[in-house]
């Protein structure tokens, strides 16, 4: 198992050195020039010349790329200029925020989407099933940026039992009851459309699996049809089940950008999306560049799990 | 007799584990160095069980994969390109599974004609009249021509496999458990017609399957192959009778026979060698009752016993 | 297609996302010939304005503009963006799949790797790269959706290419001399296709969320143009005070894309040839039973099955696998049914515990004893309490039967443990003296071992053991042998015959193998189209087969030892059970077959220990 891990750590380097390449690639691609983008175009030719000399961007490509990777491997990430604070530092602070919004709504959507995958299998084209199939519909055709909006409206405004935005409340808040209310919603909407996603894919996995031969000899030698389905069928959906649970992470963590907008959550993805409108270059690169490589490190969480649960991935 | 088919020193190892660079983890040798010889309009039975390497035999005299030793020649003319077009010409290939090797969203006269296209370049008319003459041959009716795979039985689509196999005019056919997937009172039609044929066109068969009977009842003679080697080849009446190889008198004790009571011939409960770990000298050294030291060092040969029956056994069994 | 398009409009709630896309897209389309106001014309006096007032039926939005007019012609810009970016992504992405899945080898890995570097970043993080980079604007918002869309298309393009070019007729077009080029064209492409029209249809609506999203963020399309989700964006600030502004594009997104989805699954459903056969439906765990009379027990025997029926009905179709089969078997006895695929073999003996998979199987009549109480129709609590414990199935393939995930110690122990409350190591203890008993080595080894570290002949013995689990009464054995060499058959066969004689067990052994019949069985029953023709002791039916059909296709079976020789075929093919003829299901295909065999129903007739149901039989019974 160690010996397991070690190869996926291994063969992630290449992947996140990749990663590096094509965020460096992309921001290459940028038109025009960073420095009169940053003085502003009343900048003196002289000025743009030294920013220029000073953000090492006289040098060709390659280069320049070489001298961001190893900074940001001795943690440099570089300045953010419209915040002026070191990039890593806004990043990881706001990725804490993310964290919480997308790892509670991951944790939701994955248990309520199994479940309701398997209880729609299980009584499939019972009211049951049409009940979860046609919620599931619902949930993958609406926006969550549209869902969160509908939300603030009747539970925040209306009925005014959650607050409207942010994460803590301004006066008198920062414990944790009080993250709970300020997270209930945006974790809610945030997590529709992931369950709504997985439900469908266990669903479809589980009748996959019922239909197998060794579902027919677990019944044979007379297995309980409660262990049938919650026990060996389960276990075997999981397998088709775990990698979409890792795409659905990057999903959940996409979808966080536009909940934390709606939500004036500070995380990152509302980061992101100011220095894009601000092009603030250096800090796009290391937010993405860091928010990526966390997720690669999930992925490889995700594949040790599956690798835990099925004994035919070689180990 | 002439020769129809020469196999010279043919062998095929496969790679396990291949990195996108470096070395691969283990390799397999799925087809060990083999010589063979097929006269001219001789039914050739190869028989073996499964992992024995008969497909993978028969993916290499047809050009599906190339080989990794050794040369195939076809009427005395080598053929040591791997192109399928080249073999296709010369050797043609009846697959196992009669409904997979059509595909399922073209017309049955869009699969027989591409042979008669791309390997003759005949025009329509001439297409039109070859087609007509070959389904007729395999006891098909024109009406099928326009339908879809999916419309037929395993025999009928078989009967498809066969004519897309005449098409093109080859005169060598390889026949990979041609008859295994169909029913046996089906069956038994298939390799009628294919006698038929057989004499009609004079056609060379390699006929691959794992059924002792089925290729006792079709064959000139028989080849028995046992993790990649040739161990026994010898007339098709004679070499179930009286086995040189000890592992063709297990087959041939093994098939269930009316009449014949049951026992298991062998006493041990055996398997296969592990083809990643294979054993040195004769593969089957460990099954075998006759086995001594010479058997597990060393790899025996195909010899010759008798008059015209070969084994790859240090101590082969007496008449 | 027409046939795609009578099931797609079957499919109710397709035909209803039908309907809403199609009303979507008209009006999309004339939208430039209707008589709506300037949508980019601002009136600030006239903010905030509510639905249904005079001349504005949705009201406006900040600026004043009239949001009908900003809602259809930003409806326009959202399904031409979403459209092209889901054209754009599948059919770049279903290139590069189908080249990798074709090719393999190296251009694959190498391929392969770049989309999992592309799908190492969660989807959005790439698109705001690319935005940013190229600027906000619609066109660009467009090229990144599109762009991060593609290794999606790529992978699982890729993944059905690759089953598709390890397909035999794949490689009968290159014997028959089509390149690459040609085979990607005309053998690989039309049968992806169906796959990238289901995989468009299914995230179309899913690019037009993507779009719309960037739009909302500010980084698709730019003031004063708008899309549905720059629409909602804009709205965002007013959303307490003018809730309609928001409320409005934002139920458009909501209806169209749940009309695309609600289009994509039948679309799907359509195409998909294992959900139009209504494969694709769970097996219950017992059969369904829908019978008028019971038939009395008659006779004896530990098992007794009397005028058996089981159909199988898909659509308006009904196969009547099983017809009015009886049988019986003694404790200690082997009984074997033969017959060709189709013969309803095998539904007999999964009939007998409730194992047809149903829908669509059926049990429509008959009974089935065992020690005088009827299975058919049993509560299923009485059913799972025998399954296994009795009465126990020893199945065709040891690959596909066995749990892929369990050890099989624990498989065992778990067979054990469901019928007998026993400690877990005590269990475990018994399913080691279980596979000792099927003599497996190294049996405390092989028990911690999962199947696929198995070889077939090691994992049917685990089925045999698994089956000897509880000490039954019957064994049932579905081609327990069919999937292994023939060596191994020999051991397998031996083994079970071993068995039966030291526990007296009752075998009901379904083969197509008169060999293994001949080395087994004690009496046969021989099947065709869902009857039984013949019954007898092995030895006589072998020898001197009454009916024409058991001794035809004795006849046709080669048999070692025979020669060379010609087979005596039997022309025609099996009848289809759900349209048998009148009479003899054999008759078209039997040389002695005159008008009476197609009059009527023809009894089985039993003479001593046998029967044959044919009117002129080979032998006269005594």
């Amino acid at each position: 198992m160690g010996g397991y891990i070690l190869k996926r750590l291994i063969s992630a380097v290449p992947v996140l050195l990749g990663i590096t390449v094509i965020v460096f690639a992309i921001m290459a691609l940028i038109p025009g020039d960073p420095a009169t983008a940053i003085l502003g175009s009343y900048a003196t030719p002289e000025n743009v010349a030294k920013l220029n000399r000073d953000l090492g961007l006289d040098q060709p490509a390659v280069t320049r790329y070489f001298i961001w990777l190893g900074n940001m491997l001795q943690g440099d990430f570089g300045r953010s200029f419209a915040l002026n604070r070191p990039v890593l530092d806004e990043v990881v602070e706001r990725f804490n925020a993310t964290l919480i919004l997308a790892g509670t709504a991951f944790v939701l959507c994955s248990l309520l989407g199994i479940l309701a995958g398997v209880v729609s299998a299980a009584r499939q084209y019972g009211w049951a099933d049409k009940a979860i199939t046609f919620a599931v519909l619902l949930g993958i055709s609406i926006p969550s940026f549209f869902l969160g909006m509908m939300m603030i409206l009747i539970f925040a405004v209306n009925l005014r039992w959650l607050p409207v935005s942010g994460m803590y409340a301004i006066y008198g808040g920062g414990d944790f009851p009080d993250l709970l209310r300020h997270l209930t919603m945006p974790a809610l909407a945030l997590a529709v459309v992931a369950t709504g996603v997985i439900a469908r894919l266990s669903r479809s996995a589980m009748l996959e699996v019922l239909r197998q031969d060794f579902i027919r000899t677990a019944r044979a030698k007379g297995v309980p049809e409660r262990r049938v389905i919650w026990g060996h069928a389960l276990r075997a959906a999981m397998v088709s089940i775990i990698p979409v649970l890792g795409i659905q992470a990057g999903f959940v963590l996409s979808g966080a950008v536009y909940i934390e907008i709606v939500f004036q959550w500070p995380g990152v993805g509302r980061m992101l999306v100011d220095a894009i409108l601000k092009r603030d270059i250096l800090l796009v690169q290391g937010g993405v560049v860091f928010v990526a490589a966390c997720y690669v490190m999930f992925n490889i969480v995700v594949d040790v799990a599956q690798s835990l649960l099925d004994p035919r991935i070689k180990t | 007799m002439t020769l129809a088919l020469r196999l010279d020193n043919l062998s095929k190892t496969f790679t396990v584990g291949k990195p996108l660079f470096g070395k691969p983890k283990a390799l397999v040798r799925a087809v060990r160095p083999m010589d063979l010889e097929v006269q001219t309009g001789e039914t050739l039975g190869i028989v073996g069980e499964s992992g024995c390497g008969k497909s993978t035999l028969a993916r290499m005299l047809v050009g599906l994969i190339p080989p990794s030793t050794g040369s195939i020649e076809i009427d005395g003319a080598a053929l040591d390109n791997a192109d399928p077009a080249v073999f296709g010409r010369r050797i043609q290939y009846v697959f196992q599974d009669p409904i997979s090797s059509l595909n399922p969203r073209k017309t049955i006269r869009q699969i027989i004609e591409v042979p008669l296209k791309r390997l003759h370049g005949m025009d329509r008319a001439a297409r039109a009249a070859r087609i007509s003459e070959i389904f007729a041959a395999v006891n098909l009716r024109e009406e099928f021509l326009d339908r879809y795979p999916h419309e037929f039985s395993g025999g009928q689509a078989q009967r498809i496999g066969i004519a897309r196999a005449l098409a093109a005019n080859a005169s060598i056919l390889i026949l990979d458990e041609p008859v295994s997937a169909l029913d046996v009172s089906v069956q038994a039609q298939v390799l009628n017609l294919l006698a038929d044929l057989k004499a009609e066109f004079g056609l060379t068969y390699l006929f691959i399957t794992h059924d002792l009977a089925v290729v006792e009842a079709v064959s000139d003679r028989i080849a028995v192959l046992y993790f990649g080697t040739l161990v026994e080849l010898g007339r098709a009446e004679r070499i179930f009778n009286a086995p040189k190889h000890p592992y063709t008198r297990l087959l041939a004790g093994s098939a269930p026979v009316v009449g014949r009571p049951l026992t298991a011939p062998e006493g041990r409960e055996t398997e296969l060698p592990d083809p990643l770990n294979p054993p040195p000298g004769c593969a089957f050294a460990a099954r075998c009752s006759r086995a001594t030291d010479l058997c597990r060092t060393q790899e025996p040969r195909l010899t010759r016993q008798g008059e015209d029956q070969f084994a790859a056994c240090h101590h082969p069994l007496e008449p | 297609m027409t046939r795609f398009l009578k099931l797609l409009i079957r499919n109710r709630l397709a035909a209803l996302g039908g309907a809403v896309i199609l009303a979507v897209v008209v009006l999309a389309l004339i939208t430039p010939l209707l008589p709506l106001q300037a949508p980019n014309v601002t009136n600030t006096a006239d903010r905030f304005i509510r639905p249904f007032s005079p001349g504005h039926l949705l009201g406006t939005d900040h600026l004043g503009r009239d949001l009908l007019s900003r809602l259809l012609w930003g409806t326009r810009l959202s399904l031409a963006v979403g459209a092209s970016a889901a054209v754009i992504a599948a059919v770049i992405g279903a290139a590069v799949g189908i080249v990798a899945g074709y090719f393999g080898g190296r251009i694959d890995n190498v391929i392969m790797r770049l989309v999992d570097m592309l799908m190492a970043f969660p989807y959005i993080l790439l698109a705001l790269a690319i935005v940013a980079a190229l600027g906000p604007g619609l066109m660009n918002a467009l090229i990144a959706v599109a762009a991060v869309n593609v290794p999606f298309f790529a992978r699982n393009i890729r993944g059905i290419t690759v089953g598709i070019a390890g397909r035999e007729f794949v490689d009968a077009a290159r014997l028959a001399g089509m390149g690459h080029g040609r085979i990607i064209l005309f053998e690989i492409l039309p049968n992806v296709v169906p796959v990238i029209v289901i995989a468009m249809s299914t995230t179309i609506g899913w690019m037009i969320l993507e779009t719309a999203g960037l739009s909302f963020l500010g980084l698709g399309s730019q003031p004063p143009q708008a899309d549905l989700g720059s629409m909602l964006g804009e709205a965002r600030a007013a959303l307490i005070a003018a809730p309609h502004t928001s409320v409005v594009p934002g139920a458009m997104i909501l209806a169209i894309v749940m009309g695309i989805n609600l289009l994509g699954d039948g679309v799907r459903d359509a195409l998909d040839p294992r959900l139009r056969s209504g494969a694709l439906t769970r097996p219950m765990p017992a059969t369904s039973v829908r019978r008028e009379t019971v038939p009395a027990p008659q006779g004896g025997g530990v098992l007794q099955l009397a005028d058996l029926e089981t159909r199988f009905e898909i659509g308006p179709r009904i196969y009547r696998a099983v017809n009015k089969v009886s049988l019986e078997v003694a404790p200690g006895e082997c009984l074997g049914i033969i017959g060709e695929s189709g013969s309803g073999k095998s539904v007999t003996a999964l009939s007998i515990m409730g194992l047809v998979a149903s829908p669509p199987g059926v049990i429509t009549g008959g009974a089935a004893y065992y020690r005088g109480d009827d299975l058919i129709g049993a509560p299923y609590r009485r059913l799972r309490s025998l399954r296994g414990d009795r009465i126990a199935y020893i199945f065709q393939d040891p690959q596909a039967t066995l749990h892929p995930l369990y050890r099989v110690g624990d498989q065992l122990a778990e067979a054990i443990r469901v019928h007998h409350s026993i400690s877990r190591a005590e269990a475990e203890d018994r399913a080691i003296d279980l596979l000792t008993a099927v003599r497996i080595p190294n049996a405390e080894s092989r028990a911690r071992a999962y199947p696929h570290e198995l070889s077939g002949g090691m994992r049917q013995r685990v089925g045999i053991a698994m089956a000897m689990a509880n000490d039954p009464d019957i064994i049932i054995a579905d081609e327990p042998t069919t999937a292994l060499d023939v060596t191994v058959q020999a051991q397998i066969l031996s083994l079970l015959d071993d068995l039966r004689r030291e526990r007296g067990l009752a075998i009901i052994f379904i083969t197509h193998d008169f060999g293994v019949v001949a080395q087994l069985c004690d009496r046969v029953a021989v099947m065709y189209a869902g009857r039984i023709v013949e019954e007898g002791p092995t030895g006589t039916v072998l020898d001197a087969p009454a009916h024409p059909y058991t001794r035809r296709l004795i006849a046709c079976v080669p048999e070692l030892g025979q020669g060379r020789r010609r087979l005596e075929a039997i022309p025609g093919l099996p009848p289809a059970v759900d349209r048998l003829p009148a009479g003899c299901a054999f008759a078209p295909r039997c040389d002695k077959a005159r008008d009476a065999c197609t009059a009527g129903d023809i009894a089985l007739e039993r003479a001593g220990a046998r029967a044959v149901r044919c009117l002129f039989p080979e032998e006269t019974l005594t």
